[in-house]
């Protein structure tokens, strides 16, 4: 029993981590239509600025101060962050008002080559450690319940419960405020929103922002725990099927996609994996997907898509 | 200068410039399709003006022109200028020209299909500044002029009517406290029924809040019903202008956009009686 539970809490902490990452397509697709491939390469620039922008200042400061270091740190990746969501809309969205979804898709893609190589030519394309002091050890919970109780890493923990409260925040911001309300709009129908007044450059620019942030908060999160590196691009491919099983448009479908997906994986492993010779926690979660697309295809929580004559 | 309008007269030695005015526009697609061939026109402040045709005569055009829409479009004014209150129109953002107070209501109504009619009514009020209890009040007044829209608040704008949907754009439109609406289209797959729901509606906020149209209409009959002047365009052209009154008794007119000739209405049966003869016999 207890080593069941903590499978499944080891699945749950996965999942709220490819939630993360699983976040920043939904945003990018409720605000602007647009299925942002290059959130992967967004989520690398971010993790790779954090971590040697903290390691320049702490080598600056002396190594005195690692708490400055990562807040010097966090600024400057936030700063790069804007820089890119500021060019992306500058040089590429600006000039694609109006046109079709796929023309969008392939753009992002080349946006993702670009971030990825010209975030590796300015910080350097070794392997990176971001420290942000959160606690490693692990911790002994409900020892009353369960026999020998279950094992939690505290770092997971944090991770989940931030997790949770930036996806309470947007889940707010996109219901409640009026910029929220523009957003979806501007997903709905890019020239009805300019015609009301909403200015799309402007609106752009937010949600890539956002978005940004959100990669942000997933890289530094993915790479205090395995460190920055190239793969970690392939984490945003890790969080596809996540999106296409909660649905595009929905922010909690991102989390609760997230969590199925994490928790699937590692049951499925532990338990179905000696009977096929293991290895179906690589491709459990596009089975998922496939099944999902076969009877939902607006995902568990995604808009319906109303198509009216 | 051609001016329009029933206050022609006592507008013509006025100092203040004309509320808008369009000078002899050209307007190009993609760089080289040209649509709009030299069209001017203006419409006086509490005026509604009928901008009238048939299809790819370039109405929709003309009024993407003032409303600077054109861009999501590729396309580009080329010649003359637009002017609203005597500013040059070109130079601003469509958002500069919504706080300003021009407002354009699209072809096909074009309501965000996910939100619900009271969001969508909501989103028009983006450019305000003048706080929450100024735009729960025009929100109000929206739903006083279109009850129809109170019933259906909660409901997402795709799953509702064509009528409903014209409606909620025209007060999603309103809701912006515009002073020139650019309506286009407005009756488009509308019963006729609607449709009249709908100009009736138009004129009321035209006498009431003061609003004035620039209407873009194939619908020739109810569209100078209701207008105090209008333009018929042709080609990219303005072919003919006049008051709406004269215009709907005009011989031309009643010939080829309202289907009446001057011994009255023309019989289905001898068009097709002519045309059968021609084909077969002769």
């Amino acid at each position: 029993m207890g080593f069941f539970i903590e499978t499944m809490l080891g699945g749950l902490m996965t999942g709220m981590l490819y939630a993360l990452v699983a976040l920043g397509f939904v945003l990018i697709f409720k605000a602007s239509g647009v299925f942002n491939f290059a959130q992967g390469a967004m989520v690398l620039v971010a993790a790779l600025a954090m971590a040697r922008f903290s390691e320049w200042s702490n080598a600056a400061l002396g190594g005195d101060s690692l708490f400055l270091a990562n807040v010097i740190g966090i600024i400057g990746a936030g700063a790069v962050m804007f820089l890119v969501a500021w060019a992306v809309e500058r040089f590429v969205l600006r000039k694609l008002v109006n046109q079709e979804g796929a023309t969008l898709l392939m753009v992002t893609l080349g946006i993702a080559y670009v971030l990825e190589g010209l975030g590796q030519t300015f910080f350097g394309s070794e392997i990176y450690s971001i420290n942000v002091g959160m606690p490693k050890d692990p911790v002994i919970m409900f020892e009353g319940l369960i026999e020998g109780g279950v094992m939690i890493n505290k770092e997971d923990f944090i991770a989940a419960a931030l997790a949770a409260v930036l996806v309470g925040g947007l889940t707010l911001f996109f219901q409640k405020t009026a910029i929220g309300r523009a957003l979806r709009a501007v997903a709905d129908d890019h020239q009805a929103a300019q015609s009301v007044g909403i200015p799309l450059n402007k609106t752009w620019v937010i949600v890539w922002c956002v978005a940004g942030l959100v990669a942000l908060v997933a890289g530094i999160i993915w790479g205090s725990k395995m460190g920055v590196q190239f793969s970690l691009v392939t984490v945003a491919l890790r969080a596809l099927p996540v999106v296409i099983l909660g649905g595009l448009t929905s922010v909690p479908g991102a989390i609760v996609g997230g969590l199925i997906i994490g928790v699937g994986e590692k049951l499925s492993e532990v338990y179905l994996g000696p009977f096929v010779g293991g290895g179906i926690e690589i491709w459990f979660a596009y089975v998922m997907a496939l099944i999902v697309l076969l009877f939902r295809p607006q995902g568990l929580f995604g808009e319906k898509i109303i198509n009216r004559v | 200068m051609r001016c329009g309008g029933l206050f022609l007269e006592s507008n013509m030695n006025a100092p203040n410039p004309a509320f808008l005015s369009v000078n002899n526009i050209e307007v190009i697609y993609n760089h080289v399709i040209l649509v709009l061939k030299g069209v001017s026109l203006s419409v006086q402040e509490g005026s509604i003006v009928a901008l009238l045709g048939g299809n790819g005569a370039g109405k929709t055009t003309t009024l993407r022109a003032v409303s600077n829409l054109l861009q999501g479009e590729r396309g580009e004014v080329t010649k003359g200028s637009v002017e609203y209150r005597g500013e040059r129109v070109e130079a601003m953002t469509p958002a500069d020209l919504v706080k300003r107070g021009v407002v354009q209501v699209m072809e096909g109504r074009h309501c965000f299909g996910h939100l619900t009619i009271e969001e969508n009514l909501r989103t028009g009020a983006y450019t305000r500044t003048d706080g929450k209890a100024a735009v729960e009040e025009t929100l109000e007044k929206v739903y006083n002029y279109f009850p129809r829209l109170k019933t259906r608040r909660t409901s997402q704008a795709a799953y509702t009517s064509g009528g409903e949907q014209q409606m909620c754009a025209i007060g999603r439109a309103i809701m912006a406290k515009p002073k020139l609406v650019l309506l286009d289209e407005p009756s488009m797959g509308l019963a006729p029924l609607i449709v009249e729901e709908v100009f009736e509606i138009v004129k009321d906020l035209n006498t009431k809040e003061k609003v004035s149209f620039l209407l873009a209409e194939q619908n020739t009959m109810v569209a100078l019903r209701y207008a105090d002047f209008g333009y018929i365009m042709e080609n990219g052209r303005i072919v003919m202008e006049g008051a709406a009154s004269e215009l709907s008794s005009n011989e031309d007119v009643k010939e080829f956009y309202l289907g009446l000739s001057g011994e009255g209405r023309k019989s289905f049966r001898d068009i097709k009686h002519y045309r059968r003869r021609k084909r077969w016999l002769s």
